[in-house]
């Protein structure tokens, strides 16, 4: 079956060009169509997986070779796919959730009008992040990369004509693309590098690189996962990405986006790990970036908004455990996050459903009674995201914690401050959206069953993906991806008293909303009064957009206007203007020979005769 | 007695030519014209070629000049043309052109073929005959040729002179109703 | 004493210039056609000049090609005049000036 892998890129594929091509016929069966592709690829990524295990575990290592596609001198860029255990879960992953989020999508865009073409870029969306996550070489890797960026863009904006989605749509792509830039660089240094971009060329060599060099390429391929990972510096993007349909920000949170940068850090390790310098940078901008999205989360008042943040901290993460050298964890919790925040973006939308589009949390509450299961659901979903126990956020939110302490005492720290931020911030989104009372006219209700049953299917993933990895050393799945050992536990605290705090800064974090926003000792509305400043400056995600607004945007729209207005019009159009002005002189002066009189033209002949028999003469 | 002829003849020719220019009635434009072309006639013949001296005086200054008069005729005789130039500086462009024409010529003349007597080799045998003979045989296919531009040319006038008809009336509705009918009239 | 071939020659560019004068100054479409006609019958002498200086009948077959197509050109060009005339009641050739800018 292993050689059939072409099949799981090409099935979405395939949908995706049916339903450009003829999506106006295809109209009832589309979301049927793009579901049926999308698990039929899941499917096959299970047979793989059955083939694979079949394997003595040294050479679970398969590529396979499509075709040749860019043979240009030394650069050999095949279309070759790579079957290996860290390309499976990523595949297994991104299908398995990708057809859930399709089947919930049939039911939440019905009767769009443009129901076909959602279909057809979410299609296309998956295929890009199978082709991202299979590639066997950087070049493939882009295709892939650029790919989802593009979907992105089509999905975010896929209701246009709001105008806030026309924009969300444009900064994600943009956002993105100053990332993907300094990753296209990366992927040219490679090149000039090794002469070559397949990874097997590559990483083999990747041990005996400068660290120079080594920090070069490792940074610039982390701008790239920066960018399409939404992390600091370049996260902005992703909270207004919320302007999309709510299963396309499931679908982008939970497979097949802001993964790939964290699939890129872990794919590129070998890299890495030749440079202490970058891997560091990785931790950094991981703690970091799951600090400042947490605190920020706690700022908004809208559902959809705080799920984007809580995706930016766990993200955050993710790298953060990839920068300390425990890749097989961040990628469980890459699963396992996959599981929890489709969960809470779908149950989101189940809100959003009901309540005619509305998310912003102060004009919700009391949901609760009336749709019960819903609720519980978002419950199991945040209880997973906040890494309370037995839920499978738990376990892997735990051993990134672990870690981190063997990486660095700060890093522990800062990361345990943010896990009590994701308790108090999911713990206010679900108190102030289902608990207390109703502050909405709308009459919510549950959805239809096609909806629900995939918030089911996630919501079991959700409480029984914990069973994956129950810890670093013997988790089937850390076994399985076989990435290299974390660090080794450094003296203090042992890994059970590490959890036993983690968890108890996580309910800390969760009893604390509970205090503020629900049992009515404190009065949260006042409190948002007072502290009005405060509250602006973390709405707003600590100014960081208003900075580059002020600094970045502003300076370029400057530049654009002098080279539009007075550049292009003025210099430009005024040297391609005047030169016309000066033809159509020389015209107008010269069509006065043109007098259309015969005789004025016969002394012209003659003129010419005699000119002509001068000449002659002359010669003889 | 060759000679004389010539400069007998030649001033005749050219005078005719230049009072040609001058004549506002068209119909004496045209008779100075038939007069210039019997003059060149004469020249034909003192060149030896008398068949071309009959053509010229039956085709040009018989048939063609006719035809001139015909048209002169038909587009009124009274018409008189006013010799006042109006295109500015047309006259002495013409003239001082035409000079340097002729001065060209002239120079063409003396470096080529110069203006010295030179004995002519007279044309073996008959001049009709001669000229019939390489016709008919070297270009007996341009021959061929002419004869259809005459036709050509024929067919030319006659369309391009043609009073073009009234447009046709429109057809009497009895004549429409003997047309195949294409709907059925509900 | 046969006259020499330059005469003709000579007397040939003369009459062909004056045909040529005709033409620019004459605005009389008829007279223009006639001094075309005069030019025709310039270069037809200097023609017949030629085949004489050169002993072959060449020049006035030549000539007589001319005279043909002269024959054609006269047919075809007043039928021309008659049409233009008919439609413009003139015989003026600077009154034909559509063809400018």
């Amino acid at each position: 079956m292993i050689d059939q892998i072409w099949l799981v890129p090409a099935l979405p594929l395939g949908g995706a060009v049916a339903l450009l091509v003829a999506g106006r016929r295809l109209r009832g069966v589309a979301g049927g169509l793009a579901s049926l592709t999308v698990g039929l690829s899941f499917v096959v990524g299970l047979l793989i997986l059955r083939d694979l295990l079949a394997l003595p575990a040294e050479s679970r290592e398969v590529t396979r070779t499509l075709f040749d596609w860019i043979a240009v001198g030394a650069l050999r860029a095949p279309v070759e796919l790579r079957v290996d255990p860290l390309s499976l879960v990523m595949v297994l992953t991104v299908t398995g959730v990708g057809f859930l989020i399709h089947v919930y999508s049939m039911e939440y865009l019905h009767g769009d009008p443009r129901y076909p073409r959602y279909f057809a870029y979410l299609n296309l969306f998956v295929a890009a992040m199978l082709t991202l996550v299979l590639a066997n070489n950087f070049v493939l890797l882009y295709v892939g990369w650029e790919g989802v960026g593009l979907c992105s863009y089509l999905l975010i904006a896929f209701w246009f004509e709001r105008k806030a989605a026309a924009d969300a749509g444009k900064k994600a792509f943009i956002v993105t693309r100053i990332g993907d830039t300094a990753m296209l660089l990366g992927i040219f240094l490679i090149f000039s590098t090794f002469g070559s971009v397949r990874f097997d060329d590559v990483f083999g060599a990747a041990g005996g690189l400068a660290p120079a060099t080594a920090t070069a390429i490792s940074l610039l391929l982390l701008g790239g996962a920066v960018g399409k990972s939404a992390q600091l510096p370049l996260h902005t993007w992703l909270p207004d990405a919320m302007e999309g349909p709510t299963p396309v920000s499931a679908l982008i949170h939970a497979a097949t986006m802001v993964t790939a940068g964290v699939y890129l850090v872990v794919r590129a390790a070998p890299i890495f790990e030749a440079s202490p310098v970058a891997l560091g940078v990785v931790a950094v901008v991981g703690v970091v970036t799951a600090l400042y999205a947490g605190l920020s989360a706690i700022g908004q008042d809208d559902l959809k908004r705080v799920l984007a943040y809580s995706t930016i901290s766990q993200i955050g993460y993710m790298f953060l455990a990839a920068g300390v050298g425990a890749y097989a964890v961040a990628i469980f919790h890459l699963v396992a996050h996959a599981f929890f925040k489709a969960l809470l973006f779908l149950t989101a939308g189940n809100v959003s459903h009901a309540t005619d589009g509305e998310m912003n949390m102060m004009r919700l509450g009391g949901l609760a009674p009336r749709m019960p299961r819903t609720t519980a659901f978002f419950a199991v979903g945040a209880l997973a995201l906040a890494g309370i126990p037995i839920f499978a956020g738990f376990f892997s939110k735990d051993q990134i914690l672990a870690a981190a302490y063997a990486g660095g005492f700060v890093l522990w720290l800062v990361g345990l401050i943010a896990v009590g931020l994701t308790g108090f911030y999911i713990a206010r989104a679900f108190f102030l959206t289902f608990a207390g009372r109703p502050r909405h006219q709308a009459h919510p209700h549950e959805p239809p069953p096609l909806m629900n049953i995939p918030v089911l299917l996630l919501g079991v993933g959700t409480v029984a993906g914990g069973l994956l990895g129950l810890s670093a050393e013997t988790g089937t799945i850390h076994g399985f991806l076989e990435l290299g050992e974390a660090g080794h536990a450094r003296g203090g605290l042992s890994e059970l008293w590490l959890g036993v705090i983690a968890t108890g800064v996580a309910v800390a974090g969760l009893a604390l909303g509970w205090r503020v926003y629900i049992s009515g000792r404190v009065d949260w509305q006042a409190l948002r009064e007072r502290y009005v400043a405060l509250r602006r400056a973390l709405a707003r995600g600590l100014y960081v957009d208003d900075v580059y607004g002020r600094f970045v945007v502003l300076p370029a729209k400057a530049t654009s206007a002098f080279s539009a207005f007075v550049v292009d019009q003025r210099v430009i159009d005024g040297a391609v203007n005047g030169l016309g002005r000066v033809f159509a002189g020389l015209a107008r002066a010269g069509r006065r020979v043109q007098t259309g009189l015969v005789r004025s033209y016969a002394v012209a002949y003659l003129l010419g005769a005699v000119i002509v028999l001068l000449v002659v003469l002359g010669r003889t | 007695m060759d000679l004389l002829v010539f400069w007998l003849v030649a001033p005749v020719s050219a005078g005719a030519g230049v009072l040609m220019l001058f004549q506002r009635n068209a119909v004496h434009a045209a008779l100075l014209l038939i007069l210039n072309q019997f003059t060149l006639a004469v020249f034909f013949v003192l060149l030896d070629a008398h068949f071309l001296a009959a053509v010229q005086v039956i085709v040009y200054a018989g048939a063609i000049m006719v035809l001139f008069l015909f048209v002169i005729m038909f587009l009124g005789v009274d018409r008189r043309e006013a010799l006042v130039e109006t295109i500015r500086g047309q006259r002495p462009l013409a003239i001082g052109l035409a000079a340097l024409l002729v001065a060209e010529v002239v120079a063409a003349v003396r470096l080529g073929v110069g203006t010295a007597g030179v004995a002519l080799t007279p044309v073996q045998g008959d001049n009709v005959e001669a000229v019939a003979r390489t016709l008919f045989t070297r270009y007996v296919f341009p021959f061929e040729v002419t004869s259809i531009l005459l036709i050509v040319a024929a067919i030319a006038a006659i369309v391009l002179a043609r009073r073009r008809e009234p447009p046709a009336a429109p057809v009497p509705v009895a004549m429409r109703a003997a047309e195949p009918q294409r709907e059925p009239v509900t | 004493m046969r006259t020499p071939i330059a005469y003709f020659l000579l007397l040939s560019a003369v009459l062909f210039t004056i045909g040529t004068v005709g033409v620019l100054v004459r605005r009389n479409a008829l007279v223009i056609f006639m001094s075309i006609e005069l030019q025709l019958n310039a270069v037809n002498l200097s023609l017949i000049a030629f085949s004489r200086h050169l002993g072959q009948v060449d020049g006035q077959v030549l000539a007589f090609f001319s005279m043909v197509v002269a024959a054609a050109e006269v047919v075809v060009g007043l039928a021309i005049i008659v049409s233009i005339f008919r439609r413009r009641v003139s015989a003026n050739v600077d009154d034909v000036n559509l063809l400018r800018w």
